[in-house]
């Protein structure tokens, strides 16, 4: 049974579309990436999600439970986490309040959960009195993501957690997605380092000009020559 | 020496002490709202007369005053943040600044209608100043104002750092998508914003109303110092808004004081002028302020 499904959704900024019927899904326990050319749409399906874009057509589902085009914060009480690509920590925020901003909708105390993060990413425990604006790219990365796991969520959306990063913080970062699903999260990443992202993935679709282009396992992805000659730059 | 002290320094720090505050206000705002609100003066004069009406016909203290007063105060500023500021909340920045300057207006003649425009006094008489050293001269008003601007300014931080909803206002302020993806309802930090930049602005229509009298001006004359305190500290900055306060009440005061010879330097009657030319500078020179605010 899959957990976030996405059928025929068109939909983007005002009057302009850049998704047009695009489906995606994703199961429990799945690692799923998206893979495609820039301006393909990826970073504006996992708004879509969000409710962060104009959606025209089509449906998002949670489970059961129909979430499209729902307000930003019911999508994050529901349980689904989100990275973005950039601006994704409050910079004038010490590492230990953007924390508790992830935990913003618990109610209750939050010290075990705050002490898990600083286990996953210990870099951070150190610095969780230092503003994260004055973090290197992959600890402000560390951060991003140590807040998203917070809320302990259901689904986590990732939008190319390695852009920028340099090759010691990539591999780092892809095996901390790995430990993340480890512990039974699905994740669902938008991923330029599509070689190594497919060998931790399950599922991989590649998208075109808002359009579903291919999809299928991620070894069936890896081995498809088309798409490695057009997308998977570096990747044969 | 004993004259600067008495006439230029100490009156300058009480000034700045009510710019500094009512500045507050204006910073906070700008940050989570994004835009310049320019019905804060007349904020400020609403509260005073609150306060002067809760003076004069129940006989409450206005050390008491004020706390009904804000109640009120808030209660009116939230009922027209929905009338008139939440429809327009998307809307760019400057229909928001322009939406305030007609809500300015609108509460400046509300209150001309109400109270007359006639000035009011909230403490009647002259204060005898507590002598110190023979010289050293402090009205206790000014005392109070200092001190209780001090608590405020203080728990103000306390309020930013230690609580969760300060901590959302600050994260709302910094980055409102990300506030959002995070689950902060960007409305009950709307609501938290408007309840803190008012008490502010009460607060300090009364120590103005105290420290001068009450009249419907009274606010609107202090835009023009706060917005300059407010972007020499770097607007959206509330650190920078309190030490903003301060210099622009002390640059006004101080550069009437008759540093060279026996003349002030320049004319009281320019006074207000001191606060205009650090905000041209500024805004030429480093507009994002000194604290590193929101460039406009």
């Amino acid at each position: 049974m899959s957990l976030l499904t996405i059928e025929t959704l068109s939909g983007g900024y005002g009057a302009t579309d850049i998704l047009h019927g695009v489906h995606l899904r994703l199961g429990a326990k799945e690692v799923v990436v998206i893979i495609g050319p820039n301006g393909a749409g990826k970073s504006t399906l996992m708004k879509a999600v969000f409710g962060l874009i104009d959606i025209r057509a089509g449906t998002i589902h949670l489970g059961k439970q129909d979430i499209t085009g729902m307000a930003t914060s019911r999508v994050v009480s529901r349980g689904i986490s989100y990275v973005p690509q950039n601006q994704n920590v409050f910079a004038t925020l010490t590492v230990e309040e953007n924390l508790e901003m992830g935990a913003y909708l618990e109610k209750d105390p939050i010290g075990e959960r705050l002490a898990r993060i600083y286990e996953l990413f210990p870099d951070l425990a150190e610095k969780r009195r230092a503003e994260a604006g004055t973090l290197s790219g992959g600890q402000r990365q560390m951060v991003a993501m140590g807040k998203a796991l917070m809320s302990n969520p259901q689904v986590l959306l990732l939008d190319e957690p390695t852009a920028g990063l340099s090759p010691k913080y990539q591999d780092q970062t892809f095996a901390i997605v790995r430990r993340i699903h480890d512990n039974g999260t699905p994740i669902l990443m938008v991923e330029q380092n599509a070689k190594q992202a497919l060998a931790i993935a399950d599922r991989a679709y590649v998208l075109v000009d808002g359009k579903n282009f291919a999809d299928g396992s991620a070894r069936e992805i890896r081995e498809n020559r088309d798409i490695a000659k057009s997308f998977l730059a570096g990747a044969a | 020496m004993i004259e600067f002290f008495n006439f230029y320094l100490i009156p300058g720090i009480v000034v700045g002490c009510i710019y500094a505050l009512a500045a507050l206000g204006i910073s906070l705002t700008f940050g989570i709202l994004r835009f310049a609100n320019f019905a804060h003066g007349d904020t400020m004069t609403l509260g005073a007369y609150f306060i002067w009406t809760f003076v004069a016909l129940v006989g409450m203290p206005p050390v008491v005053a004020w706390i009904p007063a804000a109640v009120l105060t808030i209660i009116i500023i939230l009922a027209c943040d929905r009338l008139f500021f939440k429809p327009l909340r998307q809307a760019p920045t400057v229909v928001l600044l322009i939406a305030s300057f007609g809500f300015m207006l609108m509460l400046r003649s509300a209150i001309q209608l109400i109270w007359g425009v006639a000035n009011r006094t909230l403490i009647p008489g002259i204060q005898q100043p507590w002598v110190f050293f023979d010289a050293i001269r402090i009205v206790p008003r000014h005392f109070w104002i200092v001190g209780a601007a001090i608590v405020l300014m203080v728990g103000l931080h306390l309020i930013l750092t230690r609580t969760k909803i300060g901590k959302a206002m600050r994260a709302t302020s910094d980055n409102p998508i990300l506030a959002r993806l995070s689950g902060i309802a960007t409305e009950r930090v709307v609501a938290a914003t408007w309840i803190i930049s008012t008490t502010l602005a009460v607060v300090a229509g009364l120590f103005l109303a105290i420290d001068t009298d009450v009249n419907t001006l009274m606010g609107y004359r202090m835009l023009l110092p706060i917005f300059a305190a407010a972007i020499l500290g770097g607007i959206g900055k509330p650190y920078g808004a309190m030490a903003g306060g301060l210099v622009i009440g002390l640059a006004e005061e101080l550069s009437v004081y008759h540093w060279l010879g026996d003349d002030p330097l320049i004319s009281p009657a320019y006074k207000g002028g001191v606060a205009f030319a650090v905000m041209v500078v500024m805004l030429i020179w480093r507009p994002a302020g000194l604290g590193k605010g929101r460039v406009f």
